[in-house]
């Protein structure tokens, strides 16, 4: 069987949460950014099963777009090429985001991505991704970091030095309310640092896959 | 030598009655060469006597001296001056610097506090921390890790420190303190982490801890007299607090205090704001969620509270309502009344009776506030005291996974917590203002313990159909509950006013600059741009018989967060997209103190 990077994340969260009982939340957070690191092989065995995009995976971004900066490279790169339970997967393994309708229609993981970001993330890194006074770009970040160095930062947190002083992102690893949109963050954020998605709140979206809806559940616990 | 004489009688004071500690803070704030609070003076007027720089001469100023704080963060609050020495404060580390006025700012000593910096996360919207105070020959800190630190003022050695709260839990701080009477009195954040807030009274001599107060919680904790303290004029009964919450909620239920203090010698009261409920998504928390959002008048000796009022009942915006009570006596209908006005997050301009919590004014200080009709003021009414909420406009009505749009004002509010300023002579505030607007998701969420806990999205423009820009300076009748004039500015107003007896008004912008406005007509008299945006509140104090104008420096905050790369309209279409200004374009960080004079 497969394994899918929602399932990994999955994984990553039962194991803290388990963990929980007999570690300090200290020690779970490395702990939960070591296992995002260990996974590197398992998805890279999966990217070379990947197959080669068809029509139906194609973007279709908006023409008319000025505020998203896109850069073509990252836009093949994060192309997907399949579609799994209404996530897109991209060659690499990852999941990624997919744009019809000219651009006014995003899949269901963007879609929530979005929303994800604009509750938990954008108090630090500023709206849409753009970051702040007091935090970075992410859509600048997003153009560097893998699918398991996002989701260890998330999980581990991190600390910068630098001559105006420190900035310290804190560990996510037990909170429910980001580790278990992980992913959607993940695919938000790379349609932002390909600039697939402008400066806009996603209108139409495709339906939430019933995938999601149960991962959901079982992550939150009810 | 008249600074080394008050510094002598304040240690004098300190070692024989610490009960007169407030004598000494009010013969301070009484004397406008010094400034001994963040607020100016107990009332919180942010007006200052001096009149050395004036309506006709302002024009004029010059940069007297500089002094750079070493920090790149928000710099909120200002410095205080007591004698011949300078005091200035800076965000996380918390760093205190006393600086000698006879020397150009000579550093007479640094403190500089060890502080976990995994603290620095778990503040929402940077590392700001409101400035120190003075008392009794000390300077108090309020650091980020709620650690209360009393300084020996001369020396910088520490007296006592005794920790507030938990920053493992959420609970922070950015506010400064309240010294009155014997007692060192501080609030505590942590309204994105659940955490149940409350007022501290410590003992402005030992640290030891005197009184706690709950804004939320059962009646013991709160100190409310179910017979007594009063709402709207009424008594508020038993458990006022936990039956208006469904289940144990209220343990997890917020009502942070991290604004204002001021305090009423005359009544014995002080008077401050809660903050809002945990989570923002309202379907969550069923009920009207008191005392969140909510005016507090409490007993400075017991802690006893007097009176309530609660402003946003059940939140559904984020309206906090910690910002400043501004204490005045004027006239209504004839009749002389103990007043107190406050500009709350959600748009209404509050004017109270502050002896008996009696609502006299709610009026709109911006007129694009829309999520609200008004407030009932008909006291037959069983929504007497009440906003009326506009269905539309409601995000608990619209429901979890809706997006509100359009609402008025913006979770920032129309003012956060950038003081306003009175003034006696025109019998005006001036009012720092936003000018945003906002739709608002809200979805459910998971509480976990030292995790934010939010549950909405937010996304924020300038108000729609008015002049583009995203602030407002303006001059309010608290009495007619009516805007006198109205300065738009580009960005939303982050810095404290000033009022002085020169008639003239000072404030800061984002961009940096620090602006001198007539207090009459509002007319620009002055500007001069800082070296980094403004989110600091203006001071003012004399020196060797001159009067000076100083000016903290430093962008961030909330304001350099939302506003840093610019907002967009989401219901403008793409063509608006970049159309409004990204305050990067503007201004970049900086710690800075600027000190303005008039050429000799």
């Amino acid at each position: 069987m497969v394994v899918t990077s929602g399932m990994l994340a999955d994984v990553i969260y039962k194991m803290g949460e388990t963990s929980l009982h007999y570690l300090s939340k200290a020690a779970i957070r490395p702990v939960l950014a070591f296992v995002a690191l260990a996974s590197v092989a398992t998805l890279s065995v999966h990217a070379q099963d990947a197959k080669p995009a068809d029509a139906a995976l194609a973007n279709q971004l908006d023409p008319n777009d000025k505020s998203g900066e896109q850069d073509p490279k990252l836009l093949d790169k994060y192309q997907a090429v399949k579609v799994e339970d209404g996530k897109y997967i991209d060659k690499d393994g990852a999941p990624t985001y997919h744009i019809s309708n000219d651009g006014k229609k995003f899949d269901w993981y963007a879609y929530s991505g979005y929303r994800r970001y604009h509750a938990e993330c954008h108090v630090c890194h500023g709206p849409d991704a753009m970051g702040s006074t007091y935090a970075p770009a992410l859509k600048d970040s997003l153009k560097r970091l893998s699918y398991e160095e996002f989701v260890g930062i998330i999980a581990g947190g991190k600390k910068n030095e630098s001559a105006g002083g420190q900035s310290v992102m804190p560990a996510f690893g037990d909170n429910k309310n980001v580790m278990c949109y992980a992913d959607d963050l993940y695919v938000y954020l790379k349609a932002r640092a390909s600039g697939a998605m402008p400066r806009i709140r996603p209108g139409d979206k495709e339906e939430k896959p019933e995938a999601a809806r149960a991962a959901e559940k079982e992550c939150l616990g009810g | 030598m008249r600074a080394v004489h008050l510094l002598a009688l304040g240690a004098g004071l300190m070692a024989s009655a610490p009960a007169f500690a407030n004598e000494d803070v009010l013969k301070r704030t009484a004397n406008p060469a010094e400034q001994v609070l963040q607020t100016v003076d107990y009332a919180n007027t942010r007006y200052s006597k001096l009149d050395q720089i004036n309506a006709g001469n302002v024009k004029n100023l010059q940069v007297a001296w500089t002094f750079s704080t070493g920090v790149l963060r928000g710099h909120e609050g200002s410095p205080l001056v007591v004698g011949n020495v300078m005091y200035v404060h800076t965000p996380f580390p918390n760093i205190v610097y006393a600086l000698d006025l006879d020397q150009d700012g000579k550093i007479l000593w640094k403190y500089e506090p060890k502080q976990d910096p995994s603290v620095i996360p778990v503040m929402c919207c940077d590392t700001v921390n409101r400035g120190l105070a003075y008392a009794d020959g000390a300077i108090i800190l309020h650091q980020a890790d709620t650690t209360v630190v009393s300084l020996d003022a001369k020396s910088g050695k520490v007296n006592w420190s005794v920790v507030n709260g938990d920053p493992k839990k959420g609970e922070t701080n950015t506010a400064t303190v309240l010294p009155v009477k014997d007692k060192i009195i501080v609030g505590i954040s942590g309204g994105e982490f659940g955490v149940q807030c409350h007022v501290t009274a410590y003992d402005a001599k030992s640290g030891k801890k005197v009184w706690r107060g709950y804004s939320v919680g059962t009646d013991e904790q709160l100190i409310i007299d179910p017979t007594k303290t009063t709402h709207l004029g009424k008594p508020v009964g038993k458990d006022s607090s936990i039956t208006t919450w469904e289940g144990d909620q209220w343990k997890t239920g917020g009502g942070c205090t991290w604004g204002w203090f001021s305090y009423d010698p005359k009544l014995n009261a002080m008077y401050y704001g809660s903050g809002n409920p945990s989570t923002w998504n309202p379907k969550q928390r069923p009920g009207d969620n008191k005392w969140s959002m909510t005016v507090f008048a409490r007993d400075v000796d017991t802690g006893m509270t007097k009176w309530v009022y609660q402003m946003t009942p059940h939140d559904e915006w984020d309206y906090d309502g910690i910002n400043e009570m501004i204490l005045t006596d004027q006239k209504v209908d004839g009749k002389d009344r103990p007043l107190l006005t406050h500009f709350d997050r959600n748009g209404f301009g509050y004017t109270l009776d502050r002896a008996t919590g009696e609502l006299l004014v709610a009026e709109k200080f911006d007129p694009v506030v829309n999520w609200a009709s008004k407030v009932d003021m008909d006291k037959s009414s069983k929504t007497y005291g009440r906003p009326l909420v506009q269905a539309k406009y409601s995000t608990e009505q619209n429901g979890e996974d809706t997006n509100s749009k359009g609402i008025c004002p913006a979770a920032l509010g129309t003012k956060d917590q950038q003081p306003a300023a009175f003034s006696p002579k025109t019998n005006l505030f001036y009012v720092p203002t936003n000018h945003v607007c906002m739709d608002y998701e809200p979805f459910r969420v998971t509480y976990t313990p030292g995790q934010p806990y939010v549950g909405a999205t937010l996304a924020m423009y300038p108000a729609p159909g008015s002049h583009g820009g995203m602030g407002n300076f303006i001059a309010w009748d608290g009495v007619k509950g009516k805007i006198a004039w109205s300065n738009a500015e580009q960005f939303s107003v982050w810095s404290g006013a000033l009022a002085t007896a020169g008639d003239v008004v000072f404030y800061g912008t984002l961009e940096g600059y620090l602006k001198a406005v007539d207090a009459k007509s509002g007319k620009e008299l002055y500007k001069f741009k800082t070296p980094s945006g403004i989110i600091g509140n203006v001071m003012t104090y004399q020196h060797k018989g001159k009067q000076f104008v100083g000016i903290l420096s430093g962008v961030g905050g909330w304001a350099g967060i939302g506003l840093a790369a610019g907002l967009t309209d989401p219901n403008a279409g793409l063509g608006a997209v970049g159309g409004y200004a990204a305050l990067s374009n503007y201004t970049n960080l900086g710690g800075q103190l600027t000190v303005f004079a008039l050429p000799n």
